[in-house]
């Protein structure tokens, strides 16, 4: 909302010198932040004043233009010119060039004299040009700043002014006057005109607010006019769309009369361009009470207006040229004819105010919000009418509104008032509401005394009553919002002031620290930066692509994945089911910045949407719903897992003299998942995978002892890195994080210690080349019984004096008993009972 | 070294006279000489050679000294006596020398072993945490401290928890002001959570009473990346519900926070504004003393008494319970406390980014 200065002043103490930016900090007090400033005076500056064309000298020129030497009288007759600016001439006369030819000899208009600027930061200077000494410019609209037309230059008499020639221009036009802009909370809607405003202002600086509407006298009507029948059959949320329709009617009026300056300039402030008399009166009416207002070609009118919603099929010619489909929610205005207008958002085409308009027919309405909202929101048409009505408007200031409109067709535009009027509907009338003693203090930690609680709530304008136990409060007209002893303790402590709150520490009871699961995902995520990896935070938005490319294992199975209803980026319209798409996109983008060398890590919730997927509906508001359908919600929300993924490429660190760098491997990849595991004490089992994102000789799938597979780690497919531009060999996991973490063991057994002595064993195996290490490990493990205290593979061979086919791999074995120092037979018969077993399973030999 | 060496002083020298053992000037000249031999040794090599010629088997002193066997009975006591003094001062001169070489010696070897420790390997990668987690964190850990606990829920949320529990009407402008991402089909009602507030309900429909809960995590909004905003980005958001609870206890829990956060010079202010959730509502500022260009207000979120249909929408009696809540922007804080000037810095993933912080915030 913007306020323009001179306004408010109209209505509230504003200091003399106070500026737009005072009034702001003023408002912020009460609860409107400061948006912006707007002064034309920072972009236009005199000397800029009333001249009086004495002469005006066709001259043609070669170019072909004609241009008007003209003299200006810029100074009251008889009086000489004061100022003593290079160019301005001390007779009070000066010599100007003009290229318009829309004014005559004695008109009066604006100049620009030397030494004005003009928006842009044109200067005015003395130039020559077509063979004169130009001193100044006659003012288009355009050129101050005022209107778009360039045309020919402004006459002041096509405006109805006729002004002392030598005056200021800029006060004359209006700009001389500021506006503040401050954000109005949907709360308050009444604060979208100056009327509220002006009454937040007096709330914020404890001054003497004048009520804009108090000073309309309503004239007493003499008989029904315009018929209104307001037949809202479906109403939404069993509110009617209308409860109050004012209509009024002024004849005989000159609708292309101009609009004052006076008006016209406070529009321009306020946001709103001045477009013709009848239009600029229902705008302004609007800006000063808030009550939107429409206003029928009375002529154009066939018979009884009728307040109804849309039936099916019916269209709708608004006022900006487009048929509109309307739809059986909307509430319409109509005639004998159909529609006329969709209520609160557009009138119709048909029955439109223009120029050879006589007879006024005034719509002073209450709409409710939601209709309007969902009227708006479906022909996409927000208007400053749309916008207060979404809100709430006083359903008292109807009424009031037209009258005031009236009046000034009646001042601007020539009209006859008809004292007939009609005023239809009941609009709802909130009861009182009761505010218990104590609670507002309560509640604040202020002691209130009682003068500070009624005589806020009175200064809102609501009428409080002291009854047993509290007081009764009716809230004002325009304060539908308060309805809750809550609503009135905020404007209690509103008015007091929010800085007097004092500040009190409250004791939470003992926590419990972090839950486990916290405990585990901080540690793991920490792990992974210890460890020399870069977390980095990707957006969750992915192409259908990336899902199927890295949310599968096997290409084809497509990818139950979440759409965005309303993504930024069509492209990339899906929730991701995977981190690494976005991991890689950050990885390339780092590559084209210059960084080749990557180890990347990010934490965070995958998306994976089940059969089930949101509910048909959600329950109402201010209230527990039962706990069936507690579970419904949840149980459509997908499955959203703490995930973690890495991505590696190039080398592990930088060459420096004594240190070579290693170029990651898959087995790095590998190692980043069992770090995610390790650090919450779980084991993954690591075996040969199958993914189509990876290479498929050079992946893990990651699972957990119970089976259930978590993860994958490796190369990333060369074939899919090629495509993806991503340098060659790098590799990547990514791991369900959370189900590592649910498989955490709550405590850890202690594992007795044996102090006898260690019996260590070598045992070299063939094997075929396909039998995994792992396997043939966990088979010697098996063999050897209990003596075996562990088994580590320290060499694998393949090649001279190994059979084509087969591998040999060399393991430690190490023995030792709990209760004795074991022989070397029988270190030797626990060996041997492995080899067997190994040899049985895996077709291993002893080389 | 070589044994060859150490044996040249037996093979070139003329077999010496062998002094007799009573003869005092003779056996002093040969400890003379050996003194002489063991000073004059510059490294141990040349002391052994030394050794082997002074005090080796075929040496003047050694050999005196096996002649004592064949002295008459009454002289041998004497003659032992002159020996053992003799043959103990060029032993005891043979350690000390020893010794010495051997500590020049050790020196040596350090000094021929220094290398230049500036230009010394990064063998382990420096690896880093992204700054937005980090302070994440360093927030948690505030709240964990006074004895709240941090609540988490799904970012994928069904409508209700994110708009209808927290008393935003259907239809309401404030819930078009959210600029929400919906999903497909838009009759599942299910959005991507434009606040951590559901997270709030969550808590209160799961836990006992009194509850003191902070809800950090990742929110989205309609909103195109640029310097100033994000459509993705994080929040953390406090819920005390308690008997008695006061607007006043918020105002003291913002400001103890605060002071954690920025030190002890830092204040909060609030001033009136709009949410659904909360009635009375507030806006948030904080004085923080270390911003750049000097101490100042800064706007860093909204805060208010929970409003009594957000407690009914969780099953509690309005009447016993009150509570207040605030929420603040993590990424914001990151611009005014660690001076970041631009959105797209924290979400690029530019490894110099994060690498900077490193553990630290």
């Amino acid at each position: 909302m913007r306020i323009p200065l001179t306004w408010l002043r109209e209505y509230a103490q504003v200091p003399a010198g106070a500026t737009a930016e005072d009034v702001m900090t003023d408002l912020v007090k009460v609860g409107f932040e400061e948006e912006a400033v707007h002064r034309p005076s920072d972009d236009i500056s005199g000397p800029i004043v009333v001249g009086v064309v004495l002469s005006k000298e066709p001259e043609a020129q070669s170019n072909g233009k004609t241009i008007n030497w003209c003299t200006v009288r810029v100074v009251p007759e008889g009086t000489a010119q004061i100022l003593d600016i290079e160019g301005i001439d001390p007779s009070g006369v000066q010599g100007i060039v003009c290229g318009a030819h829309n004014f005559e000899v004695g008109d009066k208009v604006v100049v620009t004299l030397p030494g004005s600027v003009l928006p842009g930061d044109f200067r005015i200077t003395p130039r020559k040009t077509y063979g004169h000494v130009s001193a100044g410019m006659i003012a288009s609209v355009r050129e101050l700043g005022i209107g778009e037309d360039h045309d020919g230059i402004l006459v002041l008499s096509t405006l109805g002014l006729d002004p002392e020639v030598g005056s200021d221009a800029l006060a004359l036009l209006g700009l001389d006057d500021e506006a503040a802009e401050i954000n109005v909370t949907p709360d308050r809607g009444y604060v979208f005109s100056i009327r509220g405003a002006a009454r937040e202002y007096a709330h914020a600086t404890d001054s003497v607010f004048t009520d804009p509407a108090a000073r309309v006298e309503v004239t007493a009507a003499t008989g029904p006019g315009q018929g209104i029948r307001l037949a809202d059959e479906a109403p939404i949320y069993g509110k009617n769309g209308c409860d109050r329709f004012v209509a009024r009617t002024v004849s005989g009026i000159n609708a292309a009369a101009p609009t004052p300056t006076w008006m016209s300039s406070r529009l321009r402030l306020a946001g709103i361009r001045s477009l013709s008399l009848p239009v600029d009166i229902s705008n302004y009416v609007m800006l000063e009470l808030g009550q939107p207002l429409h206003f029928y070609d009375a002529d154009k009118v066939a018979g009884e207006i009728v307040v109804r919603r849309a039936a099916a099929g019916e269209t709708l010619k608004t006022l900006d040229g487009k048929v509109r489909k309307l739809h059986a929610e909307d509430l319409l205005i109509t005639d004998d004819s159909g529609a006329i207008g969709v209520a609160g958002v557009m009138g119709g085409a048909s029955t439109e105010v223009n120029s050879e308009t006589v007879n006024v027919l005034i719509e002073a309405a209450h709409f409710e919000e939601v209709s309007i909202a969902r009227s708006r929101r479906r022909h996409k048409l927000p208007s400053e009418a749309s916008k207060r009505f979404e809100r709430g408007v006083d359903p008292a200031v109807a009424g009031i509104a037209a009258q005031r409109a009236v009046n000034l067709l009646v001042e601007l535009a020539g009209g006859t008032e008809d004292t007939t009027a009609t005023d239809v509907g009941t609009p709802a009338v909130a009861g009182p509401v009761f505010l218990p003693l104590g609670f507002t203090s309560a509640r604040i930690g202020i002691e209130f005394s009682q003068e500070q609680i009624i005589g806020s709530l009175r200064d809102l304008g609501a009428v409080v009553e002291k009854v047993d136990g509290g007081y009764s409060v009716t809230a004002p007209s325009w304060r539908f919002d308060l309805v809750t002893k809550e609503d009135l303790t905020e404007e209690v402590i509103r008015l007091v002031g929010y800085e007097l709150i004092p500040s009190t520490l409250p004791t939470a009871p003992p926590g419990r620290g972090y839950s486990r699961v916290q405990q585990q995902r901080r540690r793991a995520v920490q792990a992974l930066a210890d460890s020399g990896l870069t977390e980095v935070l990707a957006y969750p938005f992915v192409s259908k692509a990336s899902n199927e490319t890295f949310g599968v294992a096997t290409a084809g199975e497509t990818r139950a994945a979440v759409k965005l209803a309303n993504p930024l980026n069509e492209e990339l319209g899906f929730l991701r089911t995977s981190i690494l798409p976005g991991l890689i996109d950050i990885a390339k983008r780092n590559h084209s910045r210059g960084f080749h060398d990557l180890a990347l890590y990010e934490s965070g919730l995958v998306f994976l949407p089940s059969d089930t997927l949101g509910t048909g509906s959600i329950p109402p508001l201010g209230a527990k719903p039962s706990d069936d359908i507690l579970d419904a919600l949840d149980g459509g929300i997908p499955y959203q897992p703490l995930t973690m993924a890495a991505v590696f490429t190039g080398k592990d660190s930088p060459a420096a003299p004594g240190h070579a760098p290693r170029a990651w491997d898959w087995a790095d990849a590998v190692d980043a998942a069992r770090l995610v595991a390790d650090v919450t004490g779980v084991e993954l089992v690591v075996e040969q995978g199958s993914h189509q994102a990876f290479h498929p000789g050079r992946a893990a799938q990651l699972s957990l002892r119970s089976g259930e597979v978590v993860g994958y780690a490796g190369e990333l497919h060369p074939k899919l890195l090629a495509e993806l531009r991503m340098p060659a060999r790098s590799v990547a996991m990514e791991i369900n994080a959370e189900k590592v973490f649910e498989a955490a063991a709550d405590v850890i057994v202690a594992k007795p210690i044996s102090t006898f002595p260690l019996a260590t064993q070598d045992v070299a195996l063939v094997v075929p080349a396909d039998i995994p290490a792992q396997t043939v490990l966990e088979t010697l493990r098996e063999g050897a019984g209990e003596l075996l205290e562990d088994v580590a593979l320290f060499d694998e061979y393949q090649g001279k004096g190994i059979p084509d086919g087969r591998k040999s791999l060399a393991f430690g074995l190490r023995f030792r008993a709990m209760d004795r120092t074991l022989t070397a037979d029988e270190a030797s018969a626990a060996r041997a009972s492995a080899v067997e077993l190994a040899a049985e399973r895996c077709g291993a030999t002893q080389r | 070294m070589s044994q060859k060496t150490a044996e040249t002083p037996e093979s070139t020298t003329e077999p010496l006279a062998v002094p007799d053992p009573l003869d005092e000037a003779a056996i002093g000249a040969a400890v003379a000489n050996a003194l002489a031999a063991i000073a004059e040794a510059v490294t141990l090599d040349g002391l052994k050679a030394a050794r082997l010629a002074h005090t080796g088997e075929k040496s003047p002193l050694s050999l005196a000294n096996r002649k004592i066997g064949g002295l008459a009975k009454e002289f041998k006591a004497a003659a032992g006596k002159i020996m053992g003094a003799s043959r103990g001062r060029v032993a005891k001169a043979l350690a000390a020398r020893t010794g010495v070489l051997e500590a020049e010696d050790a020196a040596r070897i350090l000094v021929e072993e220094t290398v230049d420790v500036t230009a010394a390997p990064r063998r382990r990668r420096a690896g880093a945490r992204h700054p937005l987690s980090t302070l994440q964190d360093r927030v948690c850990d505030i709240f964990v401290g006074m004895g709240w606990e941090i609540a988490e829920g799904p970012e994928l949320e069904s409508e209700w928890f994110n708009f209808d529990a927290l008393n935003f009407a259907p239809d309401h402008p404030a819930r078009e002001m959210q600029d929400t991402f919906f999903v497909e089909p838009p009759e599942a009602h299910l959005l991507l959570r434009t606040h951590t507030s559901p997270v709030q309900v969550r808590a209160l429909l799961e836990r006992e009473l009194p509850v003191y809960v902070l809800c950090p995590g990742k929110v989205f909004r309609t909103d195109e990346l640029d310097a100033t905003h994000t459509p993705v980005f994080h929040q953390f958001e406090g819920l005390a519900i308690d008997k008695d609870l006061s607007m006043a206890d918020l105002v003291g829990t913002l400001e103890h926070f605060t002071r954690q956060m920025f030190g002890a010079e830092a204040k909060v202010r609030i001033r009136p504004n709009f949410f659904p959730f909360t009635e009375p509502s507030a806006e948030l500022d904080i004085w923080h003393p270390g911003a750049k260009g000097g101490p100042r207000w800064i706007e860093w979120g909204g805060c208010g008494m929970v409003n009594p249909n957000v407690l009914r929408a969780a099953g509690i009696d309005p009447d016993e319970y009150s509570g207040f809540a605030f929420g603040m922007g993590i990424e914001r804080a990151l611009m005014f406390r660690n001076e970041v000037a631009d959105m797209h810095d924290m979400i690029e993933g530019d490894v110099r980014f994060s690498e900077h912080f490193g553990m630290e915030i």
